[in-house]
């Protein structure tokens, strides 16, 4: 099955951000506080050896398992929408104290009311569609 | 092994799986952003023929839905087979600032208060987590990614856009814990 990778792949995401307590909401509460050092260290760790994998992957010109270039698309330059929509999601990340990733780790995790949040992700990212064009981008 | 696997993991550790994930993607032709999912999802319910955003060929993203699943199904994993039933192991000045908001000491990963079965049965809960839900799954979407898209991939890239974004993270997440939370709470 060729999406069997994909599935191996996202159950040690899942289980890479429940061992490390990431998918609690004590953890990203301790996070805002600035009352602990660990998840900046998990964040930091993974960008500082993710931007050393995306340089080595550039310069070695290095391609996929199907011998296509890995490219990068650039993200368009514009502020208010990362800006606007950066400060939205962070309210929202504060308070239920969980990114998408980890609202369906913590569904696994057996937590069933995070069904709720994330009945209200997908009704937000629809609401989203609905707004778009009358939105500063 | 499975003793030690049990323990919590360390921060690097888990820094360093992390950006092997994002590695892995990279090398399977893909990129790591998990909130696209919430998009797909509302496509593949049907969203398209009414609202043009959700009106594309989502099937092409089906590998991440595939993610997604294996995500709760590592969740699940963690959650029967790897875990010691541990308390998380959060600061001392975290636990007496939230006792301060009304939240016991933690017990396991969630506090009851939020994510108990009991907290079903209070409406304001129940606004708290659907509201909260809302803010990410819109955030996220105007953002044009959340936290694996931008702090982790988008950083990783050095993209400037992504840094305005977990910036604005940071400022949504200490307007709403220092701001909001004592109001809320």
């Amino acid at each position: 099955m060729k999406g069997l990778k994909f599935i191996v792949t996202g159950i040690l995401f899942g289980i890479v951000m429940s061992k490390s307590e990431a998918i609690s909401w004590y953890r990203i509460q301790e996070m805002f506080r600035f009352q602990s050092f660990h998840m900046y260290g998990i964040i930091g760790t993974a960008v500082i050896l993710g931007v050393i994998a995306v340089y080595l992957i550039k310069k070695y010109q290095l391609r996929d398992y199907q011998g296509n270039p890995i490219t990068f698309t650039p993200k368009e330059k514009s502020v208010p929408r990362y800006l606007y929509g950066g400060i939205i999601f962070g309210l929202g990340w504060a308070l239920v104290g969980a990114c998408p990733g980890p609202l369906f780790v913590n569904l696994g995790y057996a937590y069933w009311p995070i069904l709720i949040a994330i009945f209200g992700g997908v009704v937000g990212t629809y609401l989203y569609g609905v707004l778009k064009d009358r939105l500063p981008h | 092994m499975l003793e030690i696997l049990s323990q919590p993991w360390p921060w690097y550790v888990s820094g360093a799986v992390i950006a092997l994930i994002m590695v892995i993607m990279l090398f399977f032709g893909k990129s790591f952003g998990f909130s696209s999912n919430l998009r797909v999802i509302c496509a593949a319910c049907g969203a398209g023929k009414k609202v043009p955003f959700f009106n594309y060929n989502w099937k092409n993203q089906r590998w991440n839905l595939l993610f997604l699943v294996g995500a709760i199904l590592g969740g699940w994993i963690s959650s029967t087979f790897l875990s010691t039933g541990e308390t998380v192991q959060i600061s001392q000045a975290t636990i007496q600032d939230l006792k301060q908001l009304g939240f016991s000491a933690p017990q396991g990963m969630q506090p009851q208060e939020l994510f108990g079965m009991e907290s079903l049965l209070s409406f304001k809960t129940i606004a708290l987590l659907l509201g909260g839900g809302l803010l990410i799954g819109f955030g996220s979407r105007y953002a044009g990614g959340c936290t694996s898209g931008h702090a982790i991939s988008g950083l990783s890239n050095l993209q400037w856009p992504s840094l305005v974004a977990v910036i604005g993270f940071f400022i949504g997440g200490l307007i709403m814990t220092f701001l909001l939370f004592p109001l809320i709470f």
